[in-house]
């Protein structure tokens, strides 16, 4: 078969697959994508970088229009929080450099294991947690609680979310991370809905797909204009991710989010150790 | 919310939806174009493998009907869909009478397009 044709369809299919990860889980797929342009096609880290950004906005769009009605996404949620990641992204593109990366590795890694712990405690000790209703006066005046029709279980789940200053507060790491590091696009951000303001998980992946694509947006025009969004790379991977998310996005939905969780649960322990070696030095 | 603000809002809803589809298929097509005749000529239309970067390259690329150009276009495109939804989400809730978020999602908007003027000029 044609080198070229072989390439891009090696491409599609990386995308394929992170697009279903990716919006399933409210992820940017960068799990997926960097180590297959970095370790097997053997691209340079920038136009990997420049490709995961690409990613990113392809999963979170793709992702999203699978919602027509934005039940399952919570808009209020996303846009008061995208204050806190935009901002936190810009910081931490500004200060690049000036900070040591090894130990945000570090730190960031270590943190992911510890919700990564945290969340199998819970798990094992009762399951799934019942929504729990409570009257948060931020979530209250900033009207964030929300419904959303679970397929899994055809019901109509009524939640409310709490600890807003702290969801508030891991979106703005959320952000910093990405500028900083360009990397948990997505991790951070589930993980500030869901054990932060004990918004459910379903509600979460898809709010946390959205917002990725916005806080994505800005630093995709700097890859754009530097040329670190190669042609041949981006568009074969965007396709795949295109398809591949809007299927993630419809499987998400049935799925019991038990599964949801168990699936949720390695992957993010993968990136954490991964993120955690990477502080001291050992790439895997 | 009493029931007609309801079906408003429900209607505003479904039309929001349907114009981001509609942006993402238009994105998603234009890269398609680009990819389909770059596979079928052989050739980007640019030498080696450069690619256009600025506006002014890609518009008088796509012009010329250069692949690499109009794939550029697609995924600029593509970019742009995180932006339109930002932009259809403040005339959403200012439809709905939403002046919070209407207010929050402008500030979204604003540091969106400062963050993006700050990636365009280096």
């Amino acid at each position: 078969m044609d080198k070229l044709v072989q390439q891009l369809l090696i491409l599609a299919f990386t995308g394929l697959a992170a697009g279903i990860l990716g919006a399933l889980l409210g992820l940017g797929g960068g799990i997926i994508i960097t180590p297959v342009l970095t370790l097997l096609m053997g691209l340079p880290i920038q136009y990997a970088i420049g490709a995961s950004v690409i990613a990113v906005i392809a999963t979170s769009s793709g992702a999203t229009i699978a919602y027509l009605k934005d039940d399952m996404l919570n808009l209020r949620v996303a846009m008061f929080l995208e204050i806190a990641t935009t901002v936190g992204a810009i910081l931490g593109a500004v200060v690049t450099g000036l900070v040591n990366s090894s130990v945000l590795y570090f730190l960031f890694g270590a943190l992911l294991l510890f919700s990564v712990y945290n969340m199998i405690r819970k798990m094992l000790s009762k399951g799934e947690k019942v929504v729990s209703v409570n009257d948060d006066k931020y979530a209250q005046k900033l009207r964030l609680n929300g419904s959303y029709y679970d397929k899994a279980t055809q019901e109509h789940v009524d939640y409310s979310v709490t600890n807003v200053p702290g969801g508030f507060a891991m979106m703005f790491g959320a952000g910093l991370a990405s500028g900083l590091l360009g990397i948990g696009s997505g991790a951070f951000k589930v993980l500030a809905m869901d054990t932060i303001m004990k918004m459910p998980l379903k509600p979460s992946t898809a709010t946390s797909n959205l917002m990725m694509g916005v806080t994505a947006a800005a630093s995709a025009t700097v890859y754009f204009f530097n040329g670190a969004i190669q042609p041949q790379i981006a568009a074969p991977l965007a396709m795949g991710i295109l398809v591949g998310a809007t299927i993630g996005s419809r499987i998400m939905q049935y799925l019991p989010t038990k599964v949801l969780r168990w699936i949720f649960i390695p992957v993010i322990g993968y990136m954490g150790l991964q993120m955690l070696l990477k502080g001291i030095g050992v790439n895997i | 919310m009493d029931q007609s603000t309801r079906e408003e809002t429900e209607k505003i809803e479904l039309v929001i939806g349907k114009l981001l589809r509609v942006g993402v298929i238009i994105s998603a097509a234009v890269i398609l174009i680009g990819m389909a005749m770059f596979i079928i000529s052989g050739h980007s239309g640019y030498t080696g493998s450069t690619h256009p970067t600025t506006p002014s390259a890609i518009l008088s690329g796509v012009v010329a009907l250069k692949p690499y150009a109009i794939i550029m276009l697609g995924l600029f495109l593509l970019i742009l869909t995180p932006v339109l939804r930002v932009v259809v989400s403040i005339y959403a809730f200012f439809k709905e009478k939403d002046y919070l978020y209407t207010t929050i999602t402008t500030v979204v908007l604003v540091i969106l397009v400062i963050a993006m003027f700050i990636g365009y000029a280096g």
